[in-house]
């Protein structure tokens, strides 16, 4: 068996900047294992541009910011398994993977998962009606038109304002296909602002809230859908009904945390975030394991992928050059207005701890408060908060010293 | 040609005659409308082999059912078809509803069903722990069993084309006209066949297939039943299969692992117009979440991976219909083979074959034929080690293409190369499970494109999800 | 005349406002200089990124993304689309490497490494 002192799975934007970080931090036995034949992951299929604004300071597409990262794997001589399926992490660190090459078993000290994240599919929605071609997850769409150089259909409804279905309608527009209509089953969009103003007011598509498909029509092919307003129960109203053909339909209905093998391998999950409990360097409750991008929490900017998985990173790093830290592990916890907060527990290091947190529902001007007990840790302002967009909150080391009670993360509306 | 034997339709039951008369010294021709083979009623159902305590006493079902059950294991074992002996119960809620378990049971003696045991409520937990407290009393089925309809259709037919049986796809008859020495089937493109006998297994269509030949004295009532699959976290709620005892809200819905180790629930019972009238509906699946919740409380429906709809073919009789034509001499009816079909599919081909032997067929054995089916699920058995040593001689078996559930480009190669190959996306899904899982082919539907495009020697543009018009893609970018 | 715009340079989007005051544009909820400019930008002359692919000429069924270098005439992103029709590239291709030249004032440039 092959040993490693760190395997990161999974080579997408996350487990890149994992390896380097942790390469840079002093552990060079760094190995990538990925799927795919190219690292970059989902990167690589999105073709658009908005990506490392904060990071890197420049507006890029994703196959360049996957570039960037690329560029300093390959500098630093990390190793990488290409078309490698991890089947397989088990608690005492051994990683399991299938390959052209075989079965390939690896003992590592450290293992970072970085697996990302899939979407939702129509089964999952049980959304009515017959089971025709035509109906697509709107990556697998974008994949098909980016990669591969195909037109999935010519008459289009998106299901989902999740940044994805925003950005294909407009990439199916560019090519000439007509976008109906964009259904938000919320009353809000799940998407970024940037992406209704570019992808779908440049181009004359209309949204609509509370709305959703009710019925998928066609024997074959998609031949239409029925769409319809809901009730507060999110259910469809009869007299809303009304038919829209079309040849396809694409889901943008959420996204899932890929948690398989952390769930085969006993770790334990948050039921809200669909990732591992982690603590402020992204380790698991398993010592050793590490969670970070999408696997961990579906992010919204992959810049923030990035820092997350640096975190990793360096703390797996520090792990096999220092041990384990000591220092007491605080929980966290959401509280008024706030859906989850990550890490869920964070250890007194001496170190400022970034928060990570999503609001439960879209607020105008707001004000975060961070408390332990008594003692107000942090306060943030902002103009103002939606579900759709991450918030970060940052605590400084010195007001974490004398905290013994659960941290918690609270909103009020101003 | 002029075939010994012409068969209509590539469900489980034609597929299963198929390979009944592939044994004997004969030309056979097999059928099929769709794309592939078990689009039908074979497609989706609930995939249970069925005790036998359920059909009237006397009739072909109840005769058909005891005998069928062993046969059906005996022929999974052959063909490599995965088939579980897990059990069933048949649950009673509450002392209104305890007599008809008492019932079944009689029935089942009657129609000399070994293995039935009645249990209390408590009984029934202490075997099942998630059933419902409101369960009162239930039937056990110790011969009861699952298989999967398609797995076995796809290897009774492949068997059947190893012994020299000849499948045409895509063929849906139009018309049948007696010639000379038999029959002439025509298709809808124009196409002809010609055999000396007919088999008649066109499922919900047979009995437009019986008045191509002036048979007008069936007519099959299609029925939907609405299902809900589960993902393999909610497989182990329950190990043996839960029925509820028929109350006013139908026959009940029933909650059952599946071989593959998912939940399935269902189905509904709702009159359609058609057999391809395959839509789920909100009232539907609502039904089939309230009563499978009401025998296994704790059933997690937020982990649903999808819910489809099945078409059975019953008719009015209640009976399955198996018959020489009175009008049409050599042409046997195979129709109306709703619940407990599956279960009886090789009981009912052996007494079809029977038929056509009375009607003149002559039946000579062959010495070669060989009902044993390579097994095409061998790689996905294998330990890690045995992967390992394939892997080194078979590249393609290590390159991962549905990661849902781990199905391999080689898999997927062999299901459109083997017989009957897959020749569209829902192919390769029902022979190997790649894109059945949680992404339902999110992110290997490219990928099995492509594949199916590379086998078949066709563009990527005609890859179609089941055949016909089903295109998947409307063209190349910028063209 | 007053015209409400959500910002789009950055994920933030910012609700702006532009106002006409004494024949100029004035420009208020920005919180960034990059914003006020977006702004008067899109009310008089809106301009757009637009990003697709090209066909590789020389590898099977390939195709490789590209975008404008800048951005051009939000009016103008359908003649781009319809350049990019036209237009094939031949392996090997690498990041930034130009393919069209004075597109709108701008060029056409490759996004992603064909070897």
């Amino acid at each position: 068996m092959e040993k490693h002192a760190i395997i990161v799975v999974g080579g997408g934007p996350a487990g890149m900047a994992a390896a380097i970080a942790a390469y840079d931090r002093g552990v060079t036995d760094v190995v990538i294992l990925d799927r795919e034949p190219h690292l970059g992951g989902i990167l690589m299929q999105c073709i658009h541009n908005g990506f490392g604004l904060h990071k890197l300071g420049q507006e890029l597409t994703g196959p360049e910011y996957a570039a960037v990262y690329e560029k300093k794997v390959m500098e630093r001589g990390i190793k990488v398994y290409y078309e490698a399926t991890v089947t397989h992490v088990s608690p005492d660190k051994v990683v399991t993977a299938q390959s052209r090459q075989g079965i390939l078993k690896f003992q590592a000290d450290a293992v970072i998962l970085a697996m990302g994240c899939r979407e939702r599919s129509r089964g999952a929605l049980n959304i009515c009606g017959s089971r025709p071609a035509g109906v697509y997850s709107a990556g697998t769409a974008q994949k098909l038109m980016n990669c591969e150089g195909y037109m999935v259909g010519k008459k289009v409804v998106i299901l989902g304002s999740g940044d994805i279905g925003l950005i294909m309608a407009r990439r199916m527009s560019l090519e000439g296909a007509k976008v109906e209509a964009v259904c938000e089953l919320m009353p809000y969009s799940g998407g970024l602002t940037r992406n209704i103003v570019q992808c779908l007011e440049d181009f004359g598509i209309p949204l609509y809230l509370s709305t959703t498909v009710a019925q998928i029509h066609g024997e074959k092919r998609l031949e239409g859908v029925t769409i319809a307003q809901v009730d507060e129960r999110r259910q469809p109203i009869e007299e809303t009904k009304r038919y829209i053909p079309c040849d396809t339909l694409l889901l943008s209905v959420g996204l899932i945390p890929e948690n398989e093998l952390t769930r085969a391998c006993g770790i334990p999950m948050d039921p809200i975030t669909n990732g591992a409990l982690v603590d402020d360097i992204c380790q698991t409750q398993i010592p050793g394991i590490f969670a970070c991008g999408n696997v961990l929490q579906v992010h919204d900017l992959v810049d923030y992928v990035s820092e997350e998985a640096e975190r990793a990173g360096i703390g797996a790093a520090e792990l096999i050059l220092n041990g384990a830290a000591s220092g007491e592990a605080i929980p966290t916890k959401p509280g008024n207005g706030v859906r989850y907060v990550i890490p869920q527990n964070v250890r007194k290091t001496g170190n400022d701890v970034s928060l990570f947190l999503r609001v439960t529902q879209p607020f105008g001007k707001v004000k975060f408060t961070v408390t332990a007990g008594d003692q107000v840790l942090a306060v943030a302002k902002r103009l103002k908060a939606a579900p759709g967009e991450m918030e970060k909150i940052t605590v400084k080391a010195n007001m974490l010293e004398n905290v013994t009670e659960p941290i918690v993360v609270a909103l009020e509306e101003l | 040609m002029n075939f010994d034997v012409i068969i209509i339709g590539a469900g489980v039951v034609g597929g299963m005659a198929a390979r009944e008369l592939s044994r004997y010294d004969l030309s056979v021709c097999l059928l099929e409308k769709e794309n592939d083979v078990a689009t039908g009623a074979s497609r989706a159902n609930s995939g249970i082999v069925h005790g036998g305590y359920d059909p009237e006493p006397g009739t072909l079902k109840a005769k058909l059912n005891t005998v069928g059950v062993e046969m059906l294991y005996e022929a999974a074992q052959q063909l490599h078809v995965p088939c579980l002996h897990n059990g069933s119960m048949v649950c009673a809620f509450g002392e209104k509803e305890d007599p008809a378990v008492k019932e079944l049971y009689e029935r089942g003696q009657i129609n000399n069903i070994p293995g039935l045991k009645i249990l209390t409520g408590d009984e029934a937990r202490a075997i099942e722990p998630n059933l419902s407290t409101a369960i009162t009393s239930a039937l056990h089925v110790t011969n009861a069993g699952i298989i999967c309809p398609y797995d076995l259709t796809i290897a009774a037919v492949g068997n059947a084309m190893d012994n020299g049986v000849a499948l045409k796809r895509n063929f849906a008859v139009s018309a049948i006209e007696k010639n000379g020495s038999g029959y002439t089937v025509t298709s809808a493109k124009g196409e002809t066949v010609t055999g000396k006998y007919v088999l008649n297994c066109a499922g919900g269509y047979s009995d437009k297939i019986a008045a191509m030949v002036g048979d007008d004295h069936f007519t099959i009532i299609p029925r939907a039943g609405e299902y809900i699959l589960l993902d393999k976290t909610e497989g182990s709620r329950v190990s043996h299969t839960i029925f509820q005892v028929p109350s006013e809200e139908g026959k009940g819905i029933l909650v059952s692992p599946t071989v593959d180790g998912n939940l399935l629930t269902g189905p509904t019972a709702l009159k359609v117009e058609t057999p391809e009238s395959r839509d789920t509906t909100p009232a539907g699946l609502e039904q089939v979440q309230r009563l499978a919740a009401k025998s296994v409380p704790s059933v997690n429906f937020r982990q649903v991976i999808t819910s489809f709809t099945g078409v059975r073919s019953s008719e009015k009789g209640g009976d399955f219909i198996i018959e020489e034509s009175k009008k049409a001499p050599g042409f046997v009816h195979v129709a109306a083979i709703d619940s407990p079909g599956l279960t009886c599919c090789v009981a009912i081909a052996r007494y079809a074959v029977d038929l056509l032997n009375k009607a003149g067929l002559i039946l000579t054995e062959k010495a070669n034929w060989n009902g044993n089916r390579a097994n095409p699920h061998a790689f996905r058995e294998m330990t890690d080690d045995e992967k390992n040593a394939y892997i080194q001689e078979n590249p393609d078996f290590g390159k991962i293409v549905c990661r849902c559930e781990t199905v391999s480009e080689g898999e997927i190669r062999n299901a459109i190369r083997q017989n009957p190959g897959a020749w569209d996306i829902d192919g390769v899904k029902r022979r190997t499970r790649g894109g059945m899982g949680r992404c339902q082919g999110g992110f290997c539907g490219p990928y099995v494109m492509a594949l199916i495009a590379e086998e078949l020697g066709i563009p990527m543009e005609t890859v179609t999800k089941s055949g016909g018009d089903s295109y998947m893609l409307t063209g190349r970018i910028g063209e | 005349m007053e015209r409400n715009i959500t910002c789009i340079i950055c994920p933030r989007g910012c609700p702006m406002t532009v106002k006409e005051e004494a024949g100029k544009l004035v420009v208020t909820g920005f919180t960034c200089p990059k914003g006020e400019k977006y702004a008067i930008d899109e009310c008089t002359n809106p301009v757009r990124t637009v990003t697709s692919t090209v066909r590789v000429s020389n590898r099977k069924d390939t195709m490789v993304s590209v975008k404008t270098a800048a951005p051009v005439p939000k009016g103008k992103m359908m003649d781009v689309m319809a350049l990019l029709r036209k237009t094939a590239v031949e392996a090997p291709v690498s990041i930034g490497q130009v393919v069209l030249t004075d597109v709108f004032g701008t060029e056409v440039v490759i996004t992603k490494a064909v070897d």
